[in-house]
């Protein structure tokens, strides 16, 4: 596949089409196929999405912010299967599902959610700081667009230190309308950076949606216009998101700067609390027809890649996974108070004061 | 090597250059610090010696500039971004005080954010309201960053070369009415240790605290001071995160009297901290309140008679200590 930057193009794999047709027999043989493996990673985001909601609902998440991706699976699943081990990547708000994707650990990454000290970051960044640099996870961001431009720098890193690493940014639609997004990719193409920009296109920043929040919905143009190679995928359809992914991060990895839109259906409200009230049933109803993971497995079956006692027996597998890292959450200890004041700086730096101790230093003196 | 004569500018400068020899992973990332030389010369030619590659021009995209410093000092490099013009935080603070602050804290400790910031503030060269003003506040306001604000071209120089050394994101307000300040020194002399304040002028009736440029003239005011029989002390803060409160108190409890002078704006800001700490650590020890001398509470005009007025003068030092001694 050739991109060219002053045409956008839109890659898919609709099975429908003749060119899906010759990759469909390319997917007989099952040891060529990925689909099982992306079925998997989907299946398990979606349950782990549903068990975080669970959470939530008994009282058992830190905090009152908690988005869930559920409907998005695919973007994970096919981006984060294009990528190497030595890649890294930032993600928004919703980014629970690219983390899973990457290979987190449910355990450690519901304990974060919960804040508990058995979490990624020792309970303190939650849903939307949770980072992992063993995993590449340069950090969830709660800014929209606030980790575009780390991936800028990461790849100045990798082009500067010689290191074969592409820097992945995932962000949703309601970053596209952010001015730091265009500064990023402007750098990024000019200097050539290995770099991939991965906008989450869910149709919803918050309770606006992209017609109502720009006039210009296409957004390769935007990509292209600014000199990167642009691409959108079809985000219900796994394998269509992986092949673009695929090609693009190739192209970093080349020095080719990209950027690939995934379109979807964020499928339920923007946090937990968002009933919404912005968009009609009709419209929820045939966007949740757009399920990337209920495709795979219809996908699945029909080129007969496997079955539907396998694929059952796969759910259940996840499902008991899942269930145990609620588990493991509700069984996990709180950090320790004297956590708050650690990590503020470096270990072996000046440190904040504590209230009480600066307290009572200065009344035992007074 | 020998005392010579060297400019605030050059020292930064210098600094730049010994620390981009020494290590290999420190780039200079900003707005016209390369073939340019730097808005203010502090980078000048470096680029000869290093290459773009670590001199690294960038479009006119504050926010991306420190944003992009944020991810590659997550890994491996330690870049010096530059920000023209400290009034320029109003476009950038989300990626310093959202992201570059609080990374370590936010991911538990799993990494930091080795930068520094490099920006200059202050009145001086009538640049108006929108490139003159002193912002230190916002930033130590901000917890996980730390602070420097050198006075002198020894401090610019080796404070600049610490803050390269350190894990975790600086913010280096330099002056610049101190650029062409010449200083004879010897740069290869030490200094007081990062973090700690120094005695600028020792004195027995008065401590007047204070940094950056206004280091001199506190200076000014106590050597008028000295003439009318008035012993005053001058410290240097010169970084206010860490903040060396335990020489400030020491030299209060000593002289009984403090008077606090930044330029920047009186309401809100750091001389409000420092007397409240001053307050609370050397209360027993004060003969009168402490006296905070700031900057007005108006934007920075351009007239050099009004951006003058706007900031404290030698004559408001004097007659504020003449009036707390009653002499």
């Amino acid at each position: 596949m050739t991109l060219d930057p002053a045409k956008p193009q839109r890659i898919s794999s609709q099975p429908a089409q003749p060119q899906s047709a010759q990759s469909q027999s390319a997917y007989s043989p099952r040891a060529n196929s990925r689909l099982w493996e992306f079925y998997r990673t989907m299946r398990r985001i979606r349950c782990f999405e549903e068990r975080v909601g669970e959470l939530y609902v008994r009282g058992l998440s830190a905090g009152s912010m908690l988005h869930l991706s559920i409907g998005e699976e695919a973007a994970a699943a096919g981006v984060c299967a294009a990528m190497a081990p030595q890649d890294s990547f930032t993600t928004h708000h919703r980014g629970h599902g690219i983390f899973l994707a990457r290979g987190a650990d449910p355990n450690r990454m519901m304990a974060e959610i919960g804040g508990k000290a058995a979490g990624y970051c020792g309970g303190k960044g939650g849903s939307m700081h949770i980072a992992d640099m063993q995993l590449g996870h340069l950090g969830a961001n709660a800014i929209v667009g606030g980790g575009i431009p780390h991936v800028v720098g990461a790849g100045l890193s990798y082009k500067r230190l010689k290191r074969d690493a592409v820097s992945v940014a995932f962000f949703g639609d309601g970053a596209m309308q952010q001015g730091i997004l265009y500064e990023s990719l402007n750098m990024a193409a000019l200097w050539s950076l290995p770099v991939v920009f991965v906008c989450v296109n869910n149709q919803y920043g918050m309770g606006t949606r992209i017609d109502r929040a720009t006039a210009e919905t296409d957004f390769t143009r935007r990509a292209a216009a600014l000199g990167l190679a642009a691409a959108e995928a079809d985000g219900e359809d796994v394998e269509a998101v992986h092949a673009a992914a695929a090609a693009l991060i190739g192209g970093a990895r080349r020095h080719r700067p990209a950027f690939l839109t995934v379109s979807c259906f964020r499928f339920y409200g923007h946090g937990r609390m968002d009933k919404s009230p912005y968009r009609t049933a009709d419209e929820e109803a045939a966007g949740r027809r757009r399920d990337p993971v209920a495709r795979a497995r219809v996908e699945l079956i029909a080129r007969g890649l496997t079955d539907a006692a396998q694929v059952d027996s796969l759910d259940a597998e996840i499902e008991a996974e899942m269930n145990a890292a609620i588990d493991y959450t509700a069984a996990a200890a709180a950090p320790e108070l004297a956590a708050m004041f650690r990590d503020v700086f470096a270990p072996g730096e000046p440190a904040p004061e504590p209230l009480a101790d600066r307290l009572d230093r200065l009344l035992a003196e007074a | 090597m020998a005392a010579q004569e060297i400019t605030y500018r050059d020292a930064l400068r210098q600094a730049l250059d010994d620390a981009m020899r020494d290590d290999e992973t420190v780039v200079v990332i900003g707005e016209e610090v390369g073939r340019y030389g730097g808005a203010y010369g502090v980078t000048k030619d470096l680029i000869a010696s290093y290459g773009e590659e670590r001199l690294i021009d960038t479009p006119i995209s504050e926010p991306a500039i420190i944003g992009a410093a944020v991810g590659a000092a997550m890994t491996g490099l330690r870049p010096v971004a530059e920000l023209m013009y400290v009034d320029f935080l109003g476009l950038v603070m989300d990626q310093l005080a959202n992201q570059a602050a609080k990374i370590r804290y936010m991911f538990g400790g799993q990494i930091g954010v080795p930068m520094v910031v490099r920006t200059q503030g202050g009145t001086g060269r009538s640049a108006g309201a929108q490139h003159s003003q002193s912002l230190e506040a916002w930033v130590m306001h901000t917890p996980g960053l730390r602070l420097a604000m050198p006075a002198t071209a020894a401090d610019a120089y080796h404070l600049l070369r610490h803050a390269l050394t350190l894990p975790d994101p600086v913010v280096f307000i330099e002056h610049k009415a101190l650029y062409a300040r010449k200083e004879r020194t010897d740069l290869a002399a030490p200094v007081a240790p990062w973090g700690q304040a120094t005695i600028r002028r020792a004195g027995s009736d008065v401590t007047l605290v204070t940094y950056s440029r206004m280091v001199f003239t506190a200076l000014e005011a106590a050597a008028a001071l000295a003439e009318r029989g008035i012993a005053a002390e001058v410290i240097d803060l010169r970084t206010l995160n860490p903040l060396d409160m335990a020489t400030v108190a020491a030299s209060v409890r000593r002289t009984g009297r403090a008077v606090v002078v930044t330029e920047s704006c009186l309401t809100g800001g750091v001389a409000a901290e420092l007397a409240a700490r001053i307050g609370e650590e050397c209360f027993d020890y004060l003969e009168d309140p402490v006296i905070r001398i700031a900057g007005e509470d108006v934007p920075i005009p351009v007239s050099p008679a009004l951006e003058s007025a706007a900031i404290p003068q030698p004559p408001v030092i004097i007659s504020v200590v003449q009036r707390m001694l009653r002499r």
